[in-house]
């Protein structure tokens, strides 16, 4: 019976190996093999080749023929040192696939030699417990939970929509929300700004918010900014490098300010909008879909705007809208499924009844249309006021 | 006859019903008809006898500014949506 240096020295006979000097050439070649990494999970976590595809030496056998169904592919296999890949090399020439070669020297050669290594991004214990029902949906998986942890998502209003918005985005374990809101928690928010509590009374609302954010999960971190979105700081608000806007804003003023910034700095819009029983919600994609002037070129005259009503809201349909404003961002930060840009969804909880319209791009738009004929903010001040006046 | 949505910005205006119905083979006849019997609407939906460049009109869910405008056909059945920007998110 032979023993382990034997076996090693007979497998390795009778495989093909090259060096890492001759496996990164290959690597870097326009038609470069896969690289299959046959060590421990926490070997792979500290660092691999780029590219490589990982699949521990205990289960490659079970789990190859799904990760490389093509059995004509060139193959390069690799471990630490070059051992545990050669009988790794033996036993998928073994299942019968045809270009398999074993690194010599393994990954500790390759790092040697100073070569690229992609050392990946992993999800702790207690993230793989909390997202794991994300983990669960192919859709999402562990690349789709980086993304979400990556992600910079600006809140426009800590209110009704905001509340919903910013708690499912933060459970979903988005990285980075930025809450521009200047208001303080008052009673008449209670009945439905679920982000707040009889607690937070009188307290400024982006802290309200960022405490029961940053509660609810502590991968997320909330940018507060308790100031009013004006023509001001606006630019500096959304150059801080968002990914995308919820706009959650109580106001005709505030909807074209964020409207026109986030076409200039090129960042989608999840606009939605409420008002007694009926809410709106579409996706604002500049370069992709019309913006919100495509739609409503200019505010109504001020004693027709019902924003300035106070035309009382039921409470519970921010949390609807609020919550597909959210859904719409996660898709759209994990690129999966259709947006509502081009569509806009009319929802009415008294009859319970979804209407969709077509939003199309204008190209006499002025702002994202041929010829702008906006081309600065619009502060449309005095705006509530005119009403109160009247 | 026409089914016309009338959105919950409106609806105090018509005594708060949901939807009504109006006569008109264009868009503009329609409305004009709608206005006849709501005679509150017209400062809401008109300026000058035209339609307010604030209020979209869509017809089988598409936006009247895409088709003819309002001398958009409607036909017997049809559905239009007034729909009013609204600015409330809090």
């Amino acid at each position: 019976m032979a023993g382990y240096r034997e076996l090693l020295a007979r497998v390795r006979s009778e495989i093909e190996e090259i060096s890492s000097i001759e496996a990164h050439e290959r690597h870097t070649a326009p038609d470069a093999p896969l690289f299959v990494d046959v060590r421990e999970p926490d070997e792979w976590e500290e660092g691999h080749i780029p590219g490589a595809v990982y699949t521990g030496r205990g289960r490659l056998e079970q789990r190859i023929e799904g990760l490389v169904p093509d059995k004509s592919r060139p193959l390069v296999v690799y471990c630490s040192a070059g051992s545990r890949s050669a009988f790794a090399a033996k036993a998928l020439e073994e299942l019968g696939y045809l270009d398999v070669v074993n690194l010599a020297g393994g990954f500790s050669d390759w790092k040697r030699n100073g070569f690229d290594v992609t050392i990946p991004r992993v999800l702790s214990t207690e993230q793989r417990a909390r997202y794991s029902r994300h983990l669960l949906i192919p859709e999402v998986g562990e690349d789709g939970q980086q993304r979400l942890l990556d992600a910079r998502v600006l809140l426009v209003g800590a209110g009704g929509l905001g509340s919903p918005a910013s708690l499912y985005l933060a459970a979903a374990g988005v990285g980075r929300l930025g809450i521009v809101d200047a208001d303080v928690v008052d009673e008449s928010n209670l009945q439905r700004q679920i982000v707040h509590a009889t607690d937070r009374l009188g307290e400024p609302k982006v802290l309200s918010a960022k405490r029961t954010v940053e509660a609810l999960n502590p991968d997320v971190r909330v940018v507060p900014y308790q100031e009013r979105l004006t023509s001001e700081n606006v630019d500096r608000i959304l150059g801080e490098s968002w990914d995308l806007i919820v706009d959650g804003a109580d106001n005709f003023p505030t909807r074209y300010l964020v409207n026109d910034a986030s076409v200039w700095h090129g960042i989608p819009v999840v606009h939605g909008s409420i008002f007694r029983f009926e809410g709106q919600v579409t996706v604002f994609h500049p370069g992709v879909g019309p913006c919100y002037r495509c739609l409503f070129p200019k505010p109504p005259p001020p004693e027709l705007a019902p924003s300035c009503a106070e035309g009382g809201v039921l409470g519970v349909l921010p949390g609807i809208i609020g919550s597909i404003q959210a859904n719409e961002a996660l898709k759209l930060i994990l690129d999966r499924g259709d947006s509502l840009a081009g569509r806009l969804l009319l929802f009415d909880a008294l009859g319970t009844t979804l209407d969709e319209v077509v939003v199309r791009r204008d190209p006499e738009c002025p702002v994202c249309g041929e010829h702008p004929t906006i081309t600065e903010y619009v502060d449309y001040v005095e705006f509530c006021n005119a009403v109160t006046l009247n | 006859m026409a089914a016309i949505r009338i959105p919950p910005t409106l609806r105090a205006e018509v005594g708060g019903v949901r939807q009504l119905e109006a006569h008109g083979e264009t868009v503009a006849d329609v409305l004009d008809d709608l206005v006849e019997r709501h005679p509150a609407l017209g400062p809401q939906l008109l300026a000058d006898g035209e339609l307010a460049p604030f209020v979209n009109v869509f017809v089988g869910g598409e936006d009247i500014r895409t088709l003819d405008g309002t001398e958009t056909a409607v036909r017997n059945g049809d559905s239009l949506i007034l729909l009013p920007a609204m600015a409330g998110g809090a």
